[in-house]
């Protein structure tokens, strides 16, 4: 394959046509399934492609319709952007497999499939957006395609999940626009490179200060920061589990990503003050996360709880802002994404299993099911860190960032929290895995290993390409730890990527 | 002219966040619509306003001394078309969630 600058956009165009053609299929399941597998697949080469493509260029510039930047839509790829792309792209075609098999035909025959293409289709058109206003826009691409996953179906828990999940959506997307409307009334740009560049001359402008904790506050929602975190436990255990996967490896992620992007190009006018609100939030996100999850007796809301915990570590790093730092912070993401998506893959197989998944009615999957408990316990010991595990190496280097700036007291509640996830996790290893045998129903509804491999293997095969991921980054760091380097430097040099978009 | 709309658009603000408070769904909706008209204002007013001409170049390809800006415009026209459709959804949601037997007013989904 040859590159070519309108390859940028491929990351929305594959996902798009994926999308049309499942809706014009809407009433034949096997062509559908078909189509979604090779337009994931698709978009998982393309990825891969431009993430080698970003290596050698360093960052990737389109202006859409030749119009000139800051007057166009600017799309960039830089590092940062490449890998969130690729390891979106990985858990869509994962949880796409997973999909075939865990959601009713009743879901599909209403477009599961298209929705799912648009919610991809949104959330790397956010990673690619070069201008705030087209980041807002694909914002709302994603979460209108969010909200149908989450209700369709119509089952009760599901639809009042959703109500709490829309308005606090809509009240984050009010307070974005808002935002974006005032740094368009300070700087009379919407580019981002080119609000850096206002920003810089005129750092001293205080509405700048305003406009950041009016960008802060729509990201705190979307990530599930610190004190607006309480839609995510009240909504994301309703859907079905490859929703409620896809969800939790995508969705807060891109609100990391805009807190990332936005506040290391554009608010760095003051980062003393700025950075310092992000740091205390990130520790009472893993603080009070972590406690929440502690207090639960099912492993949806438990695990739910601990995405929260888990944005705290990764925001962690945005708020120390040193390259080290950032470097976690993209190594913490890459490494969250697997391992909580696995975890929720895992809920589901149990439930297939056992009926149902609260921890007071099931029991003893070890007995019969020993290759899946050890796959549990991958993601579940990478989840707390345990090395020689993915999550050791994304703590250890944000407490060594802490360490070098001298943050003692966050480095002190990340280990704390650090301790508490294995609590949970050792809770649900110890409930759901072992002790006597015991199920909703009499019997377990499959009996035992190679039955689930045989009937199931549409769910057992994303668990297991997960879990090898998870162990590949933890047994070779330092191949993803060049690129989250890569993409920490870029990320704090802010003249690069305005040099690249506006060319001086 | 600014000083009025922005009077306005703190009281549609403040409209709405009373509407978002309450606890019933029509009034939900309201509260957003009512938000959402508040925020494009809010763009209205932050891009300035000018009473002059549009942003056309004339015969001789001169722009106008002054112009309306254009792109306040285009992001409010984004912003409503956006909002109809959350606003459309959220409607039928809450129709649905009303639908459900004992789910009254918003304090019922906690139970």
């Amino acid at each position: 394959m040859e590159y070519s600058e309108s390859m940028i956009l491929f990351p929305l165009v594959l996902p798009f046509l994926t999308a049309l053609l499942c809706l014009f299929l809407v009433r034949r399941i096997f062509a559908q399934h078909f189509i979604s597998i090779l337009g994931s697949l698709a978009l998982m080469v393309c990825a891969i492609f431009l993430l080698i493509e970003v290596e050698e260029q360093g960052m990737l510039v389109t202006q859409v319709a030749g119009w000139e930047a800051p007057f166009g839509i600017t799309m960039v790829i830089d590092m940062f952007s490449a890998i969130m792309i690729a390891i979106s792209a990985f858990v869509g075609f994962v949880v796409n497999i997973y999909s075939l098999q865990d959601i009713r035909n009743k879901r599909k025959y209403f477009g599961y499939f298209t929705y799912f293409h648009f919610l991809i289709m949104g959330v790397n058109g956010a990673f690619i957006a070069g201008d705030i206003f087209n980041l807002y826009v694909w914002f709302e691409v994603m979460l209108i395609a969010s909200f149908v996953l989450l209700a369709i179906g119509n089952g009760k828990e599901q639809l009042i999940g959703t109500v709490k999940y829309t308005l606090l959506s809509f009240i984050a997307s009010a307070f974005l626009l808002i935002g974006v409307g005032m740094i368009y009334g300070i700087s009379g740009s919407l580019n981002m490179a080119d609000i850096a560049l206002y920003f810089q001359q005129n750092c001293n402008d205080p509405l700048i200060t305003v406009a950041a904790m009016l960008f802060l506050l729509p990201f705190a929602i979307k990530s599930a920061l610190f004190p607006v975190y309480f839609w995510l436990p009240a909504s994301y255990p309703a859907p079905p589990i490859a929703v409620t996967a896809l969800f939790s490896g995508l969705l807060t992620k891109v609100g990391v990503y805009a807190l990332l992007r936005c506040f290391t190009l554009l608010f760095i006018h003051d980062v003393e003050y700025t950075h310092t609100i992000l740091l205390v939030a990130a520790g009472l996100t893993m603080l009070s996360g972590v406690l929440g999850a502690a207090s639960k007796k099912g492993m949806r809301t438990i695990l739910s709880f601990h995405i929260i915990s888990q944005i705290g570590y990764m925001v962690l790093g945005l708020g120390l802002f040193t390259p080290l730092a950032i470097a976690g912070a993209v190594f913490y993401i890459i490494h969250n994404i697997l391992a909580k998506t696995n975890l929720f893959l895992i809920t589901g197989v149990v439930e297939k299993i056992k009926g149902s998944s609260r921890l007071e009615e099931i029991g003893g999957l070890y007995k019969n099911f020993p290759l899946l408990s050890l796959l549990f316990l991958i993601a579940a010991l990478s989840l707390a860190g345990i090395p020689p595990l993915s999550g050791f190496w994304a703590k250890f280097i944000l407490i060594k960032a802490g360490f070098e700036v001298e943050s003692y007291f966050v480095i002190v509640i990340a280990i704390i929290t650090g301790l508490l996830t294995l609590f949970s996790m050792t809770k649900i290893w110890i409930y759901a895995f072992w002790g006597e045998s015991k199920s909703v129903n009499k019997h377990d509804l499959i009996s035992n290993e190679s039955s689930l491999f045989r009937q199931q293997w549409r769910l057992v095969l994303p668990v297991l390409l997960m879990a090898t991921a998870t162990l590949f980054i933890g047994l070779y760091p330092t191949h993803l730890m060049k690129y989250a380097s890569l993409a920490a430097e870029q990320l704090m040099d802010p003249s690069i990527y305005i040099q690249k978009v506006l060319g001086k | 002219m600014e000083f009025l709309l922005s009077i306005l658009t703190g009281l549609l603000f403040a409209a709405g966040v009373y509407l978002l408070l309450h606890r019933d769904f029509a009034k939900l909706v309201m509260g957003i619509v009512i938000i959402g008209n508040a925020t494009a204002i809010f763009i209205f007013v932050a891009g300035r306003i000018v009473r002059k001409s549009a942003p056309f170049l004339d015969e001789q390809g001169v722009a106008p001394d002054t112009f309306a800006d254009p792109v306040p415009q285009a992001l409010i026209l984004t912003a409503l078309v956006i909002g109809f459709g959350i606003q459309a959804f959220a409607l039928l949601l809450f129709k649905k969630v009303y639908d459900i037997p004992d789910i009254e007013e918003v304090d019922d989904l906690k139970k």
